[in-house]
């Protein structure tokens, strides 16, 4: 590894760490995420192993893919953006190192407890207490590590991708310590604090924040910083961002209580979750909006840069989702897609379309810049990625918006008797085809995940290292 | 919802709606530029600039779309704290009023065959009836049954002639309404081990297995009678008051290899048919019990 182009004053070490694990652990977490799409196919595909079962993977997929890919995007690049845009090296090196281990430790333990059955049975809060415990050590060091790098900016103004890791991280601190309270009663169970309708309200403020602060607010900061960076064109509006920074992060607050629309949750909240939810149309599309009119004059670029081709079509998706989002919280519309593929479909265009392609349009832009290369092995492959990438996306949500409409009509299909027209099982059997698709789709994405693994191994291992074209940044 | 947490919650919902909606007008334009620019607001980091371009407008109107939809949806529906709202909907409202609808014109159907014996709507002309029944097997007993009501592990086959309980229309009705709480109780600490595999040679002789330890299956006999006859009885067969199985045929709900007869001597059964008189009304429950009875006459 050549430290000839290693800034000065840059912590780029845990970067390093951080953009490498993302690569490595998103094979793993949409790994296991085609394997359990394949068991809806081919159910004999559990082998019969308790440990190899939909019940006990679907939770390692969706905390790989959410915390360990997501979160060491999140953490690479909030640390890279930080240290740029603030023009000074973290605010401790040992801290952050703490948070790199530690985190990698908790994925550790979470790939191991949660096969072997171990949950806390709290959607995407799954792990135990003793786990939860290391989370909150690591995020109490990760806030340390960015806010005391903010209070020792060089710059006189916060930059706006700042504003939106700084959300994040302290939302999800609070976030994850309120839900995840709990009456252990062994080493690894515990029982939730909260009783019946109380814990699944809880639930679902976390769950959807999680959504809003850990996937939404987390890579809005990261948009911020590499979409005009790569496109190498000022940020359309200031005035946007404020406005929709304010006003994302107050509404989604309340949103969660749509996740529970015709349940014992008393009407009250479910009218107020389903009111923010479409307020928050407007907040997210600001972020959609500043982020594709920064393109304006740099549109010419897509057509021979296919980082920026990755950054453009998450925020794409991102916008698609977003409204897709608020049109699933009115009420009449849940009434059709709630338990259906659609929420999955739904889910997906934001998980695979803006979250893992705006991850995998950084690190391609980062990789080249933190180990001192002009740029990356094969800008080919990065196409060819990039296709992938979008054909297995529009596979997964097409398949899904088919199957979850299909369920949701089949469902509530009533004969002349008043008795309904199929039962569970024939709407489960319609939706074969739709789960192959599925499973198609995200065979695709995974595919296009090995082609970085390749393209990002060769780049690093490249022996003649080449002087970054990326002008010397400003010394402090 | 006391009045103190019914004024904070609305208080905190209005103030981030009216928030944003103050937060949109006074950041809308600069009194300098009305429409797009390219002037920038001047600060810079890592070579990133910003503009100082107005809000777009149709995102602006679109905002206040929406904080307009949503502040008419609270003033009509529930959701500032205890305030119900001017339509006085709710959603339990909305259920007995679905109900009551469902009441009204699904009734008339069912009554007509709820006025029809089990027996008389295994007629041919009474096919309607049977089918709903099917329907609603489908839909409420295929988990356990299975779909064509032949069973699985532990959730007995209702084609065949073989009852835990009986197979009249009486005792079926009764086992969907009341449910069925089947308990074999474990022997294991009673008998021993050796024990358990001597009466698990005897039980495997009453349905006519050869292939037995006869001196182990004579052991077995004297405890079969001692501790099993009072519910499957002396010879065996069963006993319908009890839901204990007929152990002379060869119909086994939890499997008749030595080893899982064993299992069910040592460590007991307990299986569960679920009480459907809450969730399913009296006429439902006539025609399951019509279309269940239908499956082990043919």
């Amino acid at each position: 590894m050549s430290t000839a182009t290693e800034h000065p004053t840059y912590n780029y070490k845990v970067v390093r760490q951080f953009a490498i694990m993302t690569v490595v652990w998103g094979i793993v977490g949409m790994g296991v995420g085609v394997l359990i799409a394949a068991q809806l196919v081919w159910p004999a595909l559990n082998f019969d192993l308790p440990w190899l079962s939909y019940g006990r993977i679907r939770p390692l997929h969706t905390n790989a893919v959410i915390f360990a890919f997501g979160g060491c995007a999140l953490f690479a690049t909030s640390y890279y953006v930080v240290q740029r845009t603030c023009q000074t090296r973290l605010f401790s090196d040992g801290l952050a190192a703490f948070t790199f281990w530690g985190w990698q430790l908790v994925i550790l333990s979470a790939a191991i407890t949660l096969p072997l059955g171990y949950t806390s049975a709290k959607e995407y809060a799954e792990l135990e207490w003793p786990i939860d415990l290391l989370i909150t050590a690591v995020w109490v060091a990760y806030a340390i590590v960015f806010l005391g790098t903010v209070k020792m900016r060089k710059t006189s103004h916060i930059y706006v991708g700042n504003w939106f890791y700084m959300a994040f991280i302290i939302t999800v601190a609070v976030l994850h310590i309120v839900n995840s309270m709990a009456m252990p009663v062994s080493f690894l169970k515990s029982y939730s604090m909260y009783p019946g309708t109380v814990d699944a309200m809880v639930q679902w403020w976390y769950g959807h924040n999680a959504v809003g602060f850990f996937l939404t607010a987390g890579f809005l900061g990261m948009m911020y910083y590499f979409v005009p960076k790569q496109a190498e064109r000022p940020i359309y509006s200031y005035r946007l961002s404020i406005v929709h920074f304010w006003a994302l992060i107050a509404t989604y607050m309340w949103a969660g209580g749509h996740h529970l629309h015709y349940s014992a949750l008393p009407d009250w909240a479910q009218s107020l979750g389903m009111v923010m939810s479409l307020i928050l149309l407007a907040p997210s599309w600001g972020g959609m909006i500043n982020g594709m009119m920064t393109l304006s004059g740099a549109w010419h670029k897509l057509r021979t840069d296919p980082i920026l081709r990755f950054l453009v079509v998450s925020l794409s998706f991102y916008g698609m989702s977003t409204f897709e989002g608020p049109m699933m919280s009115i009420k009449t519309v849940n009434a059709l897609s709630h338990n259906t593929d659609w929420t999955v479909g739904h889910v997906h265009a934001g998980a695979l379309g803006w979250v893992a392609m705006i991850s995998i349009g950084a690190v391609y832009h980062m990789i080249p810049k933190l180990f001192g290369k002009a740029q990356m092995y094969s800008i080919g492959l990065i196409n060819t990625h990039f296709w992938l990438a979008t054909i297995g996306t529009v596979l997964y949500i097409c398949s899904m918006w088919v199957n979850g409409i299909l369920q949701g009509l089949m469902w509530r299909a009533v004969n002349e008797d008043g008795t309904l027209t199929y039962s569970f099982v024939e709407a489960l059997e319609a939706s074969h085809p739709g789960y192959f698709v599925r499973w198609l789709g995200g065979a695709f994405f995974l595919t296009g995940m090995l082609l970085m693994a390749f393209n990002v191994w060769q780049t690093v291992r490249a022996g003649s290292s080449v002087k970054a074209a990326e002008p010397s940044a400003q010394t402090a | 919802m006391s009045a103190f947490w019914s004024a904070w919650v609305s208080v905190i919902a209005l103030a981030v709606i009216l928030g944003c909606t103050w937060l949109l007008f006074a950041t809308r334009k600069s009194e300098k530029y009305k429409e797009s620019t390219e002037e920038k607001v001047g600060h810079e980091f890592d070579g990133i600039e910003e503009y100082d371009n107005p809000l777009p407008k149709w995102w602006f109107q679109m905002f206040l779309a929406t904080v307009v939809f949503g502040l008419g949806y609270l003033v009509l529906y529930p959701g500032l704290g205890n305030f119900q709202g001017l339509l006085g909907w709710s959603s339990h409202g909305q259920w007995e009023e679905e109900m009551q609808h469902a009441e009204e014109v699904y009734q008339p159907v069912f009554a007509k065959y709820a006025a029809l014996s089990i027996e008389e709507l295994q007629d041919p002309a009474n096919e309607t009836g049977l089918r709903m029944g099917q329907r609603m097997f489908a839909n409420n007993c295929s988990v356990c049954h299975g779909s064509a009501g032949t069973g699985a592990y532990g959730f007995p086959n209702l084609t065949d002639s073989d009852w835990l309980y009986g197979g009249d229309p009486a005792t079926i009705k009764e086992s969907i309404t009341n449910g069925r709480q089947g308990a074999m109780p474990a022997w294991g600490a009673v008998l021993g081990e050796d024990g358990v595999r001597d009466v698990t040679a005897y039980v495997l002789t009453l349905s006519g297995a050869d292939n037995v330890d006869s001196q182990a299956a004579e052991r077995g006999q004297s405890q079969f009678q001692a501790l099993c006859a009072a519910c499957h009885g002396a010879d065996g067969k069963g006993m319908h008051a009890l839901g204990a199985p007929n152990l002379t045929d060869s119909t086994w709900l939890y499997g008749g290899s030595f080893e899982q007869i064993a299992h069910t001597i040592r460590n007991g059964r307990n299986g569960v048919m679920p009480a459907h008189q809450n969730l399913l009304s009296e006429d439902k429950i006539h025609l399951i019990t019509a279309y269940v009875y239908s499956l082990s006459q043919k």
